[in-house]
Order: C-alpha cells, then structure tokens, then sequence
C-alpha cells in the first residue's frame, strides 16, 4: 500500500470529522455563542487572561500538547499490524479525542476558566478531587519513568545525539536571555539557535559520546548510568524557574515540532515510500497480548490524551477570545496530535524500509516492539529525511534529537507538576494529624524532599527490571507503556466525565461524551485485569501492586462517574450549586 | 483597509519585490512573535507579577502589625533596601537623610 494513499484518506477523514462532527459539537451539544463573553474578555489582565487570535492560540495550544508519548504509543502499537493502530487514531481523534479537547476548552470557558482539577469539584463532587489528584500523581510517576527509559534507550542507541542535546541546554537559556532582555523581534535569533542546535548534530555525528565505561566502572549498563543522571537532571531543573531553562527549551521544541512535522510528510511526498508493514500481523508469537484490549491502551496519546485536557483548561481557556473559536482550538489540536501519530505510524511501518530495515525482524515479539518502538521511529524518520537529501546517520541523530528534546522537556514538567500534586495530597491531611499521615504532611512542606520524592519514584520504577522482558528490552519498558496507557486514559476518562456531567446538567445530550468514556473505561479495566493476571503469574511484586491501584482507581472512577450523571439526568444538582459552578446559568443564556 | 496599510500598500507597489520581500518578513515575524514568543513574554510578566503580589502581601502584613513570615528570607535584602534608599534620597538632592534614627 502507498503511504501516500494512507495520509491522503487519514488527512481527508481528519477534515470531514472537522466539517461536520465538530460543528455538531459545537451547535446541538456544546451550544457555543458568542454572545457569551470569555473569562479572557471579562477577566482580562494581560498576563494570563488575554483574549488572542484563534490561529495562534491553536500554535500555543498545539504546541502544548505535543510531545514525545504520541510518537511512542503508535509505534509501538503498529505491533498489531498497521490498520488496527491506524484505525483507533483516526477514529479514536474524531470521536474522542477531539470531544475531549474541544469539550474541555468549553466546561472551562463557561466556569471562571478554572482548571480540570477544579472542575472535577465544582460539576461531579469533592470526592472526585481526591481521585483526580491520585490518578494524576500515578500517571506523572508512569510518565517520568517511560520517559527516562525511552531517552535512555534513545542515547544508548544514538550517541551522536548526546552533544546537540546537552548543549541545547546553554543554547536554550541564552535564547531565554535574549527575548528576556530586548523588546525586538526574536524570529532571526530562533532560526539562528535552531540552525545552531542542528550544526551540532554534524559534531555530535563526528564525537559519539558513550558512557560504557561509566557503566563498567560502576557496574551497570550505560543505559542505568543514562536514567540515573535523567533524573538528576530533572531533579535541578525542576527546582529552577520555568522562565530560566523549562521555557526557553519549550520554545525550541515548538520550533522543531513543525520541523519534524515537515519532514515526515514533506520526505513521503518526495520518497512516495510503500507500506511494508502487515495490515493485520497475524504471525503474532505465542504470549502476545491480544489487541483487544491491548491496543487502546498502547495508542495512548496517538488517538486520546488525557492531558490535553490540563492544557485546554490550565491556560488555553484564559486566551480563548469567542465561544465559537473552541471548535477550531481545540478539536483542531486533536486533529493536530492525530497527524503526529499519523507520521508515527507511517515513520516505523514505511519509512523504515528506505533505510533497508526489514519490519518483520524489528517486530518479532511484543517486548522488542515495546523496547525498540522509538528507535523505529528514529529510523523511520531518517528515511524520510533520505528522500529530501540528509545522510542517514544525520537524519537518525535528528530525530532523536526530536524525540529526547520532547521527552526531557516532559520530564522536567512532570517532576515539576509532581511537586505541586505531592504538595496537594500533603495539604488534604488534616493539620496536627499524627502518625505516618502527619509526618507525610509535615514531609511536603519542604521543596527538597516533595522535588526528591518526584523523582526518586519513578527512578525507582524505571530502574526495576520485570520478569517478563526480553533480554535486549530490559526493562519493563513494553508493560510499564500499557501501565502509563491506562492512566492516561484514566485522566481522558475522568475529564470525559466531567464534560458529560456539565452537558447534561446544561440539558443537552452526553451520548458524544458518553460513548467514548464507556469505550475507554471498558478497554482500560479490561487491560489492568488481564496485566494483574499476568503480573501475578510472572511473580512481578513491583508493577502487580500498581496494576492493582490503578484497577481500584478505574473503578472508582466508573463510580463517580455513574453517580454523577444520574444525579445530572435526574435533575439532582441543587441549583444554588449549578449557580455557583457557572454550569448551567451561561447555557440557560445560549439557549434564550 | 487603514491609511497606513493603504500606503505601504502604495509603497510596495512602487518599490517593487523589495518591499514586498521586507513587508513579507515583517509579517512573518510578527506571527513569529504572537506564536512563539508573546507566551514566552508573558511568563516573564507572570513571574515578575508573582514577586510583586509576593511583595503586596508582606507589606499588607507588616502594616497590619503581623511579623513579615518571610523575615529570615527577607533580612537577606536590607542591605540592597539601604542602598536603594540612600541612591533615592541622594537623587532627591538630600546628602543625608534628615529624619532622626533614619541611618544611611
């Protein structure tokens, strides 16, 4: 099959869900109306309530949410065969995703802006606060944990990338200093320090830098020595300002993302590279787990994110200028994180064949699928990158440059957020508890041990071998991305609930939100039973008691999420609390 | 359509590719800016606000009769407080400040 043929289809159902399943959104269920003035206009301050033109809010929204996990998950998932993974993208992105994003601009809109975490309290109960919290703190503690490993791999791997990517970070704080000290336009010296960054892949190319020796020394692999200073990293630069070094690297990302962007599809067009993929793999080894539900939960991101929503409701919804641009931000920014799953798949299932790769021998098994996922990705983009005239070996480092640059700039906000969620939990003990609670309280008060306990967490994870890896993947990487998978969609779940529970206490029809959530939270529970069999089985003390967790926090969920939306179709919400949550009140408004 | 576009409108006519070139690259910068950098800005502005709200807080304390919570991080900043002080009065064409107990 012709890439081509694929992108073109994927592309064009992407714009037909934007014609009319968007517009439906917008019209029968989230009834935008711009006569209902945003939190931006009423509440405006020039900071962070500032009404922005909706083509570059979507640059500030779109660039916010992509990142590194939409590019592992479908690579990975590709395992199954190209259709299934193809399939739940597109489909997963018009009618979820996209409901998701777009859904929480619009809560968020109508409620003061307030962020998801907020909202949880104010449309379902205060109980799901606590839920959001715990849910939250697991899938940061997966994240980290992936991340390190997959950069870790990533180096190992690439060591031509190891220049370019540490010396981004002088790079970045001096691109920081410049736009924070002059008023003039930064657009020559961002091209400047993204042509700097790539001239450093030509030295990084010419002095590979590997830390074998390190590793013998001390008595490990180099990809421990690698995890362990990740975290290291993560640890300092999650307790420095966001505007000396988290910012700046933000903002060279944003630039490579349209880069990457670029030449994925720009080398396909050029390349016109075939599938060499299987649609269906239907070779599957024995122990595979089966697609169903495997696959929705590998996908993660590609085709549904739960943390889009902390996005869309953190600072999308404070700049949105009219009710009506939610449509455009929002479901367009799903379509956005879609079309970077889309190059995923196309990256480690066409592109990979242009470099001499032979798919069936990077896919054998699914613990070499889930190890190697991202150094598919890798070459599947120097492929690409072939076709529009950079040398393999260059066009490899590039796209790990890519890839490590998303993933450590993900680290570094996710050791940050910890801090603040760890903090939280701290702060819900009641003061002068005694016991390990008390002490837990009294622990969060101090920045360096809530900042030691976000990072020694998913060090820990990252460095805990499972028993059920194949020797090459080492880590648990395959079982801890479906683990992640399944709090991402929790997240998704939980931000699905909250907009079906506002949308029917609004008096309109949840059957868009309510779908996708059954959809999500059945294939995830699914998933937590069949890994915690498997994890008991393997005698995997480590991740079965996690699996555990978050099976019992699935079903808490469904829980709340139950409760909620029969209390909302029962007219059960006092409509003192409706007045004060802003949920009904502005759509009372809309529909006069 | 403003004047102002309406003339360098005018402008690039009669210049020719040139000043459609610079018109184009202004315009490319400016989306440049509001994309990329205007978020950036803003949390500059973010944090520069929050040492200010930080700043109100303490004072509002001080003058409510409450010790400054962040005293022992604060006394840290006297010194600069003194000199900035003294270059303020100095700057006020007073050599030395006139009130008694008031120390430069």
């Amino acid at each position: 099959m012709p890439a081509i043929i694929v992108l073109v289809v994927v592309l064009g159902l992407f714009a037909l869900g934007y014609r009319f399943y968007a517009s439906y959104l917008a019209e029968r269920v989230y009834a935008l109306d711009d006569a209902l003035p945003t939190p931006a206009v009423t509440m405006e301050d020039g900071i962070d309530f500032v009404p922005t033109n909706k083509h570059v809010l979507f640059g500030h929204h779109f660039t916010s949410v992509a990142g590194a996990a939409p590019i592992v998950g479908p690579a990975i998932a590709v395992f199954w065969g190209w259709v299934p993974a193809l399939l739940w993208v597109v489909f997963g992105t018009i009618f979820a995703a996209g409901v998701h994003d777009f859904g929480s601009i619009v809560v968020s809109v109508r409620n003061r802006a307030q962020n998801i975490g907020t909202l949880t309290s104010a449309v379902i109960n205060r109980r799901s606060r606590t839920l959001f919290l715990i849910i939250i703190f697991f899938l940061l503690t997966l994240v980290n944990a992936v991340f390190a490993v997959v950069i870790g791999n990533l180096f190992v791997a690439n060591p031509g990338a190891v220049i370019p990517i540490v010396l981004e970070i002088p790079l970045a704080i001096a691109i920081g200093q410049y736009i924070y000290r002059t008023k003039t336009s930064a657009l020559v010296p961002s091209l400047v320090g993204v042509a700097v960054l790539y001239a450093l892949i030509l030295v990084g190319n010419a002095y590979p830098i590997e830390l074998d020796g390190v590793g013998e020394m001390l008595g490990v692999g180099p990809r421990t020595v690698w995890i362990v200073a990740l975290f290291i990293y993560a640890f300092i630069a999650s307790r420095i300002p966001v505007w000396v070094l988290l910012q700046p690297r933000d903002y060279i990302n944003s630039h490579q993302l349209f880069i990457a962007l670029g030449v994925i599809f720009l080398g396909l067009l050029v390349g016109m590279d075939r599938i060499v993929a299987p649609a269906i793999n239907t070779g599957l080894p024995e122990g595979t787990p089966s697609f169903f539900p495997f696959l929705f939960v590998t996908v993660a991101c590609g085709a549904i994110s739960g943390f889009h929503s902390l996005v869309a409701s953190g600072t999308t919804s404070k700049q949105l200028a009219k009710d009506t641009d939610a449509k455009y931000v929002g479901y367009m920014g799903a379509l956005g994180e879609g079309s970077l799953a889309l190059g995923a798949i196309l990256a480690t299932t066409a592109g990979i064949a242009a470099v001499g790769l032979d798919w069936g021998e990077l896919y054998p098994d699914f613990g070499t699928a889930g190890g190697g996922a991202v150094g598919n990705f890798v070459s599947g983009i120097a492929g690409f990158a072939g076709h529009i005239g950079v040398p393999e070996d260059l066009g490899r480092i590039f796209a790990a440059v890519v890839v490590i640059s998303f993933a450590a700039t993900t680290m570094d906000t996710g050791v940050r957020l910890q801090r603040y969620i760890i903090q939280e939990m701290g702060q819900l003990v009641p003061e002068g508890r005694g016991g390990a609670l008390g002490g837990f309280r009294k622990a969060t008060g101090n920045l360096t041990t809530v900042t030691a306990i976000a990072a020694g967490v998913p060090l820990a994870l990252a460095l805990a071998p499972s028993s059920g890896d194949t020797a090459d993947a080492g880590f648990a990487f395959g079982r801890l991305w479906t683990l992640f998978g399944t709090t991402n969609q929790l997240t998704a779940g939980l931000a699905l609930a909250v907009i079906a529970v506002w949308v029917t206490r609004s008096g309109r029809s949840a059957v868009a939100q309510l779908v996708p959530l059954t959809f999500l939270l059945a294939m995830t529970v699914w998933a937590l039973i069949l890994n915690l069999r498997d994890f008991i089985a393997d005698r995997d003390w480590l991740l079965a008691p996690l699996d555990a967790i978050i099976l019992v926090l699935a079903g808490w969920l469904v829980v709340e999420a139950f409760i909620g939306i029969r209390k909302a179709r029962a007219g059960g919400f006092d409509p003192a609390d409706d007045e004060a949550a802003g949920v009904v009140r502005s759509d009372r408004a809309a529909r006069r | 359509m403003t004047a102002d576009d309406e003339q360098s409108g005018g402008r690039a006519a009669e210049r020719g590719p040139v000043a459609s070139l610079r018109a184009g690259l202004r315009a490319a910068a400016a989306f440049h800016e509001a994309v990329f950098v205007s978020r950036w800005r803003g949390s500059l502005r973010r944090v520069a606000r929050e040492e200010e709200d930080r700043f109100l807080a303490v004072l509002l304390l001080a003058s409510s009769g409450i010790d400054d919570p962040a005293a022992y991080e604060t006394l840290e900043l006297t010194p600069h407080l003194i000199q900035a002080f003294h270059d303020l009065h100095q700057r006020e064409g007073i050599d030395r400040f006139p009130v008694h107990g008031v120390c430069c």
